[in-house]
């Protein structure tokens, strides 16, 4: 199966991690990403934070790009790309004038046609039941904490992605794989996101209660599908520990992680080594 | 020669604001076979009506076109008026000329232009129209309710106070419905029971009932006045005749861990059980699925514990047979399901308030059971988990109701009241306790309801915050409820020892299988249609069929009650003739050129066609045709359309008609 992929401007830079984890991972499950030429920038935050039409020309663009080049799907591993592209998508699927008016800014003929899909929609659709017979090791002492922040069911009109409040998607995959998902109470909250770079005592203290939560509920990880989260809750944990003289042990995994190990690959293709919190 | 009258209505302002009535009614004069042309302020009034009977006698009329509002609103009014000059009131029509027309269009010249060519297809209708005579048909005084819950109850008494027989069918082992699992009822603070029990037992003995308890309707034949009904008696395993209730079989059934249904899971029963006390009737049901004996052809205790022999483990499902004239539907709600997915393209709802995995976040009809003294506490009021007093309880509104995202749109109407009830039997019970309400509004219409939710407020002290709630997780033994008061502006989070959620009416399962074998209609939430929200309010679309209490929309007891009662009074007026009286403007086959496809028959909503045989004079079969049966058809022409030999044709709305009004606007 061959699929597009936008590896947004994270994956290519400080998530680079995450994107070596991605593509190992689902080369292995026999996913080809073709990667999107001359893709630019979702928008993210500061786009539909500023203006409207900026918004959706960005992130519009790219459906353009993939239009163009005939991909049906393509895969954005970061929940915000994923959402700014969906959320294009959508109203540029249900407005024909804003789809000639937008295919003017951008200089690319954009419908609205082609669909998105985050990285756990990916794995539905190669099956977890395919996902389950192709894995060679069972992550038997793993009890994961499944955090899906805010983004990746949210808005829950435009990404129409299992319940917004109270998912379980990522539970039900990692189950399949002989891991005991705890069940916990922040999974779909906030951690800061991009306040990390404005309010970093904002992001410290949603991490903190992240952190706790997750290990009083007896989880020995946490796994995650958006770089913005691995690095709040991974890069940001020692500072975490340093503020509130916590000794959070945390080890953040991407989803692909996971998958990937159960798919018997090595934790430096996935590029577990460069997570800040490591397993000794 | 027609001689037909035209009347234009103003209807005050209504259709005169926007077109110019009196260039109308001028124009309306010199249409093919118009005599002459009125026109009236109010034409539905009594000086108005009165134009009109006068103006049909001095100018002899055979024809008459009002042009004023919908048919729907004010065509059986003209007709009567119509009929007592003696014209056949099926020769008169109507244009209308205001929702159609002034309620829709500003532009007074092209509205005006408008309501002349209204009038001009309404007249050319009329000189097709033919005198009809209404048709009779016999009807079976007798009447069928389904649903024993307080409105089906109501209904039943009411009909057979009044002499008529009434069968009653009820799905479940005892009639009671919902109420019979309540504590207190609001705004009165009275007990459910024991305004309730008095009624189930009347029906029980009432000469005029038959009670049909474990029972579902199977099938519905026939047509107003003449319903035949088969009821499935599903199997009780008990011979209610001979059993006395005397309760020593389910106190020796091994079989103990079902949980109870009356008791929405919070206590468990036995395999063989009466649902609640005061059951009615007062008999034991066996479990088919639970019982030892019928799964595994084990045990049998009860039998031998059973002096009067009334066990039958070979006990079979039984088709009855009724012959009813009318039916009332009052099959009643079920809450919305907390937390679980809905119909599909629905997002499931509320799984993040923990309802199901948290053992101490309960429905509203769950606290019924908690504060009833019948409840698996006896009445006090101790929490699932571990049965300790709740000191702290929050009570949420709105769960499902009002919410396009998650739930339903609708409002569930009795929620409000129910929370406010909560709060002070909830104080009354634990006096060191405070409950805590989370609501978006108060909706407290209704004699003293306003005022009942202020004593919870004021004299019970219930601490009300307006908003929403985000979130319930369980820390160290309690249930975080995150929330916001938008009043104060400001995030709240409070630690409960109890959640209790006001979640959504809907209407109870089953209901629209059932809406389909009578043909009523049903809204996308499943609520079974009225034929006119205000003035038809217990009538349906189908003619002998009514509906009453909660399968037509949320609403609380005396509400249910109102309402059965004025279904139960429909039904004795329908039977208070000897015939009934039904609109002729029905479909007719022309045998002689129906080719026998049945395509109508497939494609009727009211099941009205039949086959009929033709034979010749030696009683040999010619051949079969199809046949509207004049009692079940309501006119709706949809055989016409599909009709591929063009056999088919609509009194009041024929073919001949249809083409003159279009040839009149050319």
């Amino acid at each position: 199966m061959e699929i597009g992929y936008y590896p947004g401007c994270a994956l290519h830079g400080s998530s680079n991690d995450y994107e070596m984890s991605v593509r190992a991972c689902l080369a292995a499950l026999g996913v080809r990403l073709r990667e999107l030429d001359d893709w630019i920038c979702c928008g993210a935050t500061a786009a539909h934070s500023l203006n409207r039409k900026l918004a959706v020309a960005l992130p519009a663009r790219n459906l353009g790009l993939a239009e163009r080049d005939g991909m049906h799907e393509v895969l954005a591993p970061c929940p915000m790309c994923s959402m700014q592209l969906m959320k294009a998508r959508c109203l540029l699927s249900a407005d024909a004038a804003l789809q000639d008016e937008i295919s003017a800014i951008v200089e690319v003929e954009v419908r609205g046609t082609t669909r998105i899909c985050n990285l756990i929609q990916i794995f539905q659709q190669v099956g977890y039941e395919r996902i389950r017979d192709a894995a060679v090791q069972r992550l038997e002492a793993c009890r994961p904490a499944c955090y899906y922040g805010c983004l990746l069911t949210r808005p829950p009109g435009v990404v129409q992605f299992d319940d917004c409040e109270h998912p379980t998607s990522m539970e039900t995959l990692l189950s399949e794989l002989g891991a005991a998902p705890v069940e916990w109470n922040y999974k779909t909250e906030c951690c800061g996101a991009g306040m990390t770079m404005a309010n970093e005592a904002t992001i410290l203290e949603l991490g903190h209660r992240i952190l706790s939560n997750a290990a009083a509920h007896g989880a020995n990880c946490l796994v995650v599908a958006c770089p913005m989260c691995h690095v709040n809750l991974d890069m940001k944990q020692a500072a975490v520990n340093q503020r509130f003289a916590a000794a959070h042990d945390m080890v953040v995994y991407y989803l692909s992680d996971l998958v990937g190990l159960a798919l018997g690959l090595a934790p430096a293709a996935l590029g577990i080594p460069r997570h800040f919190v490591v397993r000794k | 020669m027609a001689r037909i009258g035209v009347f234009t209505c103003w209807c005050g302002e209504n259709i005169a604001r926007n077109v110019d009535v009196q260039s109308v009614a001028e124009q309306a004069a010199h249409l093919p076979g118009v005599r002459c042309s009125r026109v009236h302020k109010y034409m539905c009034s009594d000086p108005g009506q009165k134009l009109i009977r006068d103006t049909i006698a001095a100018e002899q009329l055979d024809g008459v076109v009002i042009a004023s509002c919908s048919p729907h609103m004010h065509l059986k009014t003209f007709r009567k008026a119509a009929e007592h000059t003696g014209l056949n009131p099926y020769l008169v029509e109507m244009a209308n000329i205001r929702e159609h027309c002034s309620w829709v269009h500003p532009e007074r010249a092209r509205a005006t232009a408008k309501a002349v060519d209204l009038i001009r297809v309404a007249v050319a209708k009329v000189r097709h129209n033919r005198a009809l005579e209404p048709i009779q048909v016999p009807v079976t005084r007798k009447a069928l309710v389904i649903g024993g819950g307080v409105a089906g109850i109501q209904a039943a008494l009411d009909i057979a106070d009044a002499g008529v027989p009434v069968t009653l069918v009820e799905r479940e082992p005892s009639i009671g419905g919902k109420m019979a699992g309540l504590s207190e009822t609001f705004p009165t603070l009275d007990c459910s029971q024991c305004i309730l029990t008095p009624r189930m037992v009347e029906v029980a003995q009432h000469p005029n009932i038959t009670l049909y308890t474990c029972s579902e309707v199977e099938q519905v034949a026939g047509y107003v006045g003449n319903f035949q009904v088969t009821i499935r008696k599903r199997a009780r395993y008990i011979d209610i005749d001979k059993c006395t209730g005397c309760g020593q079989c389910w106190n020796v059934c091994p079989s103990k861990k079902t949980p109870s249904e009356f008791d929405y899971g919070l206590g468990t029963r036995t395999a063989i059980y009466a649902p609640f006390p005061q059951a009615v009737p007062a008999r034991p049901v066996i479990d088919r699925d639970a019982c030892l004996r019928l799964t595994k052809g084990r045990c049998g205790l009860c039998v031998k514990k059973c002096q009067a022999g009334a066990i039958r483990f070979e006990d079979q499902d039984e088709l009855v047979g009724e012959n009813v004239g009318a039916i009332i539907v009052a099959t009643g709600y079920q809450l919305y399901e907390i937390g679980k997915p809905g119909e599909p393209g629905r997002i499931a709802g509320y799984g993040e308030y923990g309802y199901g995995r948290y053992p101490d976040v309960i429905s509203s009809l769950q606290f019924e059971r908690l504060v009833s003294a019948s409840g698996p506490t006896g009445g006090e009021i101790r929490r699932p988990s571990d049965g300790a007093i709740p000191k702290t309880v929050v009570f949420i509104s709105c769960v499902g109701s009002r919410d396009n995202a998650k739930g339903l749109s609708y409002c569930s109407k009795i929620c409000c009241m129910v929370n406010a009830k909560h709060t002070m039997l909830y104080k009354h019970k634990v006096h060191d306790g405070q409950a805590h309400v989370f609501y978006m509004d108060i909706r407290a219409g209704g004699k003293n309801y306003d005022e009942f939710v202020r004593r919870a407020i004021e004299q019970d002290g219930a601490h009300y915050h307006r908003g929403r709630v985000s979130k319930i997780t369980q820390e160290d033994g309690r249930l975080i409820v995150r929330g916001v008061d938008t009043l104060a502006g400001e995030p709240l989070t409070i630690a409960a020892d109890l959640v209790v959620l006001a979640a959504a009416m809907r209407p109870a399962a089953g209901v629209e299988e059932l809406a389909q074998k009578v043909n009523v209609s049903y809204d996308e939430f499943g609520f079974l249609c009225e034929s006119h929200p205000k003035l038809r309010p217990v009538e349906t679309n189908a003619a002998g069929v009514f509906v009453c209490g909660a399968c037509q929309g949320p609403k609380d007891i005396p509400e249910s009650v109102t309402q059965a009662s004025a279904a139960a009074g429909k039904v004795l007026l329908m039977f208070s003739r000897d015939r009934l009286y039904r609109e002729p403007e029905i479909a007719h086959v022309q045998e002689s050129a129906c080719a026998g496809c049945f395509t109508c028959r497939r494609g009727c909503p009211y099941h009205a066609i039949d086959s009929a045989e033709i034979r010749d004079r030696q009683g040999q079969l010619v051949r079969r045709v199809a046949r509207v049966n004049p009692g079940l058809c309501m006119g709706c022409g949809t055989c016409v359309a599909l009709c591929l030999s063009k056999s088919i044709d609509l009194e009041g709305s024929s073919e001949q008609q249809v083409y003159a009004m279009v040839e009149s606007l050319r």
